[in-house]
């Protein structure tokens, strides 16, 4: 009686969750390519209330809202870069995964190659320092018997 | 000697980085809009549901477009200011009612007052996606020309009003004039 109800319960959960995650309509597409370049647009788009979300990721009532403008522009006929200016024109770069390479933006693409850059140069710097200098003739005679005593000090 | 010093060097570059990462606000993020003339709207008023508030009122003079509902809790905490705001008759305060049920938000007036000239009401938050709106309140000083010339986003405080929107808005009415 008692598990019949918890039973219902989680029913009732599992029903009432699904609901809730139901919040977008099921959209139709007139072809697969369509429907495909609708999930490549909404997931290459960053919702801008919860910020490390895309667009399709997001339960944000905004981005629900965002998403539906793609798809309306999208099913109007507009291509992929009309669509991203559109969004771009209102939210700014912000909303683009992959910013464009422009004057505000060079540090952030630039930097990696910087660091790297950066990085070689110490470690040439670094190698430099470590490099041998010849022995000259005293330093060879100390050297060669090291070099010619065993472990344990005896002359081979 | 450098050597020995280079960690620390490394470290406090590291903490003042880190601590101009702290002051910044993730949240605010620069409108494209700013400097560029308001989207061209026409929308039907919350009060006079029969009447439209469009791009075209807000010519001739300087204006706030206050982007508010009545679901939003910081708005509730900047009302107040609005209202102050809006008895000095410094400038004219339009409204932005986002994604409201039209009764909510005539309430909500009633219930804390009215410092709208007017108020559309954008039910389907169509307006505010053209405007770049991605959290209630926002705030924008239009001018005369109807050209956006700042954009505030979250509540406005007193010291916000006074320090930041006030000295601009009497900067824009000064050229306006």
């Amino acid at each position: 009686m008692k598990i019949s109800l918890v039973y219902g319960l989680i029913f009732f959960l599992i029903a009432l969750s699904s609901s809730v995650n139901a919040a977008d309509d099921p959209l139709e597409f007139t072809n697969p390519a369509q429907e495909q370049r609708y999930t490549v647009l909404i997931e290459g788009l960053r919702c801008l209330v919860c910020q490390n979300q895309s667009l399709a990721d997001s339960n944000a009532d905004l981005a629900q809202d965002l998403r539906q403008e793609v798809y309306r522009l999208l099913i109007e006929g507009d291509n992929n870069e009309d669509i991203i200016k559109y969004l771009v024109a209102r939210y700014g770069d912000f909303v683009l995964y992959r910013p464009p390479f422009k004057s505000t933006t060079y540090l952030l693409w630039l930097a990696p190659v910087i660091f790297l850059i950066i990085g070689i140069c110490i470690t040439i710097l670094l190698i430099r320092k470590q490099q041998f200098h010849a022995l000259n003739e005293e330093e060879q005679e100390v050297a060669d018997q090291i070099l010619n005593e065993d472990l344990l000090g005896n002359k081979k | 000697m450098l050597q020995k010093l280079a960690p620390l060097l490394i470290f406090i570059v590291l903490v003042v980085f880190l601590g101009i990462g702290l002051t910044l606000d993730p949240r605010e993020i620069p409108s494209p809009l700013i400097n560029k003339p308001m989207p061209v709207f026409s929308l039907l008023q919350l009060k006079e549901s029969d009447k439209t508030l469009s791009s075209t009122d807000f010519l001739n003079e300087v204006s706030l477009f206050n982007v508010w509902a009545s679901w939003c809790v910081a708005c509730r905490s900047e009302h107040p200011v609005l209202l102050d705001l809006s008895r000095t008759g410094v400038v004219n305060i339009y409204g932005l009612n986002y994604k409201d049920k039209r009764e909510e938000a005539l309430r909500w007036l009633d219930y804390y007052g009215d410092p709208y000239t007017k108020s559309a009401h954008d039910l389907n938050g169509k307006l505010g996606i053209d405007f770049g709106v991605y959290g209630v309140p926002e705030t924008f000083i239009i001018d005369h020309k109807g050209i956006i010339r700042y954009k505030h986003i979250g509540p406005i405080t007193e010291d916000i009003l006074k320090n930041k929107l006030l000295p601009i808005i009497e900067q824009l009415k000064a050229v306006g004039l």
